[in-house]
């Protein structure tokens, strides 16, 4: 099944093109990763896919972008934003208890049910494998948890609006490799029950966790395949050339 | 003879220390002063008396209260809207003419002279809406003169909270608006009563605006409404100093330190205020 269905996508800041006519879909219950050097439009494509990139007044973008068959820029907001949650590169509590984080984005959607907030929080706190961690501290400031549980405090929070996809923007940037694991795994978990469209510097890393991996370059679309052809017989050599570390 | 970088750079390091120095030294002549001969002079009885004698005697109680009055009067005011004016400007307004000549005329209000203030409320105020020389015209007054600095601090403060909270409010699926009140405005209310109480400190010390739209020379009664004039503490000082022959000095300096001490109070719970949520914030 089709999520996204993207249709020679142009963006621009200003006058600046950050992509360049980007055709391509992303699939139900797939970890696309998408690879490729700082500048070659990767952000871009992914805030462009919430519409974050539209909080840019020099922002302007054509082309077709349908989300479950319907143009992104035709859909309320607020709603296309809980469908398709985003996990930021670096760990970003909001100045609240562990417990409100998470519940932030429900409460905002005006549930105001205590027990129905509670179960929200744990399921969600379970699924981002935070839960034994932080049961007994849910009251606590969220800046009170290490780097690593942060960032799954984050996932959570996103989890918990009950998503169909969620974006990763760089999300192990900050972390080291025992929370970046333990992300990881937790990545593999969701997309049983959800899109994942993951952006990241990391080339081992998509390697080791997407389903199919998307190569930009300098805002185009170069290559776009399963993983694993990817990795082993990319049919463009400039692919090539960046998984061998020749670039970027 | 070559030169020693060291001792340039130890001349310049003297002279940089020299003109803070000066800074501090007015600063602290004028409250020793103040204090060295206001104090003597406080006791109960000049706190809650009434003048007598043609104000040569007895306290300056309702010159307390009309400055508190009228302080509070300006901030029920300006709070509200320099607060809604500063949100609308960091949050909504985008970047066009319109909104630069608005941040150029708040720039500009904040230049204006007091005088001039004092001026506008008694044409609009006092005779125009025919509230008089009242409480009404002077805070309205006060309060119009310390919206640029509201709106200034205000804007400051929630244009200091990150751009990433706003990213992570509006990628759960919150509105604009709810954005603004659930995560910006929290987090900027202690740089926006910084700014108020900022303004208090100012309104409760000028003389200028008050002068035309509501002082009272002598009013030894308590103001009973909005719309009676009141005394209030820099009129009553000017007019003790300049317009009532033989006023013993430790009443003229009472007054003063009264004064002083209220607005560096205010300036000082501005301080623990800012410190306090500062040690909270931890982005």
């Amino acid at each position: 099944m089709v999520i996204f269905d993207i249709k020679n996508l142009n963006t621009w800041f200003d006058s600046t093109q950050a992509l360049k006519s980007v055709s391509m879909q992303v699939l139900a219950n797939e970890i696309l990763s998408i690879i490729g050097p700082s500048n070659s439009g990767k952000t871009t494509f992914l805030r462009m896919l919430n519409r974050l990139n539209d909080l840019n007044p020099h922002f302007k973008m054509n082309g077709d972008v349908q989300f479950d068959g319907e143009d992104i820029r035709k859909v309320d907001v607020e709603f296309l934003r809980r469908k398709i949650g985003m996990v930021f590169a670096l760990p970003l509590p909001l100045p609240l208890s562990i417990f409100d984080n998470v519940a932030y984005g429900m409460r905002m959607a005006g549930i105001k049910n205590r027990k129905c907030l509670a179960q929200v929080v744990e399921n969600a706190l379970k699924q981002a494998y935070l839960w034994e961690e932080v049961k007994d501290r849910l009251a606590e400031s969220a800046f009170k948890l290490s780097g690593g549980q942060q960032q799954r405090l984050c996932i959570a929070r996103t989890l918990a609006v009950e998503p169909d996809v969620i974006l990763f923007d760089e999300p192990c940037s900050g972390l080291d490799p025992i929370s970046t694991a333990k992300v990881e795994d937790a990545m593999v978990k969701l997309k049983e029950k959800y899109t994942i469209v993951l952006v990241t510097n990391n080339v081992k890393q998509a390697a080791r966790v997407g389903d199919r991996t998307a190569f930009f370059l300098s805002g185009e679309l170069i290559e776009l395949d399963k993983t694993d052809k990817i990795f082993t017989v990319p049919q463009d050599k400039r692919t090539d050339g960046y998984i061998r570390g020749k670039f970027g | 003879m070559k030169k020693n970088p060291y001792r340039t750079q130890n001349i310049a390091f003297f002279f940089l220390f020299l003109a803070t120095l000066l800074i501090v030294v007015p600063v602290g002549l004028i409250v020793v002063i103040i204090i060295q001969k206001g104090l003597p002079a406080i006791n109960w009885q000049f706190l809650s008396d009434i003048p007598r004698h043609g104000m040569r005697a007895g306290g300056i109680f309702p010159a307390i209260i009309g400055t508190v009055y009228l302080v509070t009067g300006a901030i029920i005011f300006a709070l509200p809207i320099g607060l809604l004016a500063a949100i609308y400007l960091s949050e909504y307004s985008k970047d066009n003419l319109l909104n630069r000549v608005i941040k150029l005329a708040i720039v500009n209000l904040a230049g204006v002279p007091s005088v001039v203030y004092g001026l506008f409320g008694l044409a609009l105020f006092v005779i125009f809406f025919k509230f008089g020389a009242s409480i009404l015209s002077g805070s309205l007054t006060l309060g119009i003169m310390i919206l640029p600095i509201i709106i200034t601090t205000s804007r400051e403060a929630l244009e200091s909270v990150p751009q990433s909270f706003r990213e992570v409010s509006l990628s759960l699926g919150a509105s604009k608006w709810q954005t603004i009140r659930h995560v910006v405005l929290p987090n900027a209310i202690p740089g926006i009563l910084t700014g108020t109480i900022l303004g208090l400190g100012r309104a409760a010390g000028e003389t200028a605006p008050i002068l035309f739209t509501v002082a009272a020379f002598y009013l030894p009664q308590l103001p009973a409404s909005i719309f009676d004039q009141a005394m209030a503490l820099p009129y009553h000082l000017y007019v003790i100093s300049t317009q009532v022959p033989n006023v013993d000095e430790k009443i003229r300096y009472g007054t003063a330190f009264v004064l002083l001490a209220l607005v560096l109070f205010m300036n000082l719970v501005a301080i623990i205020i800012r410190t306090k949520f500062r040690k909270k914030k931890k982005w």
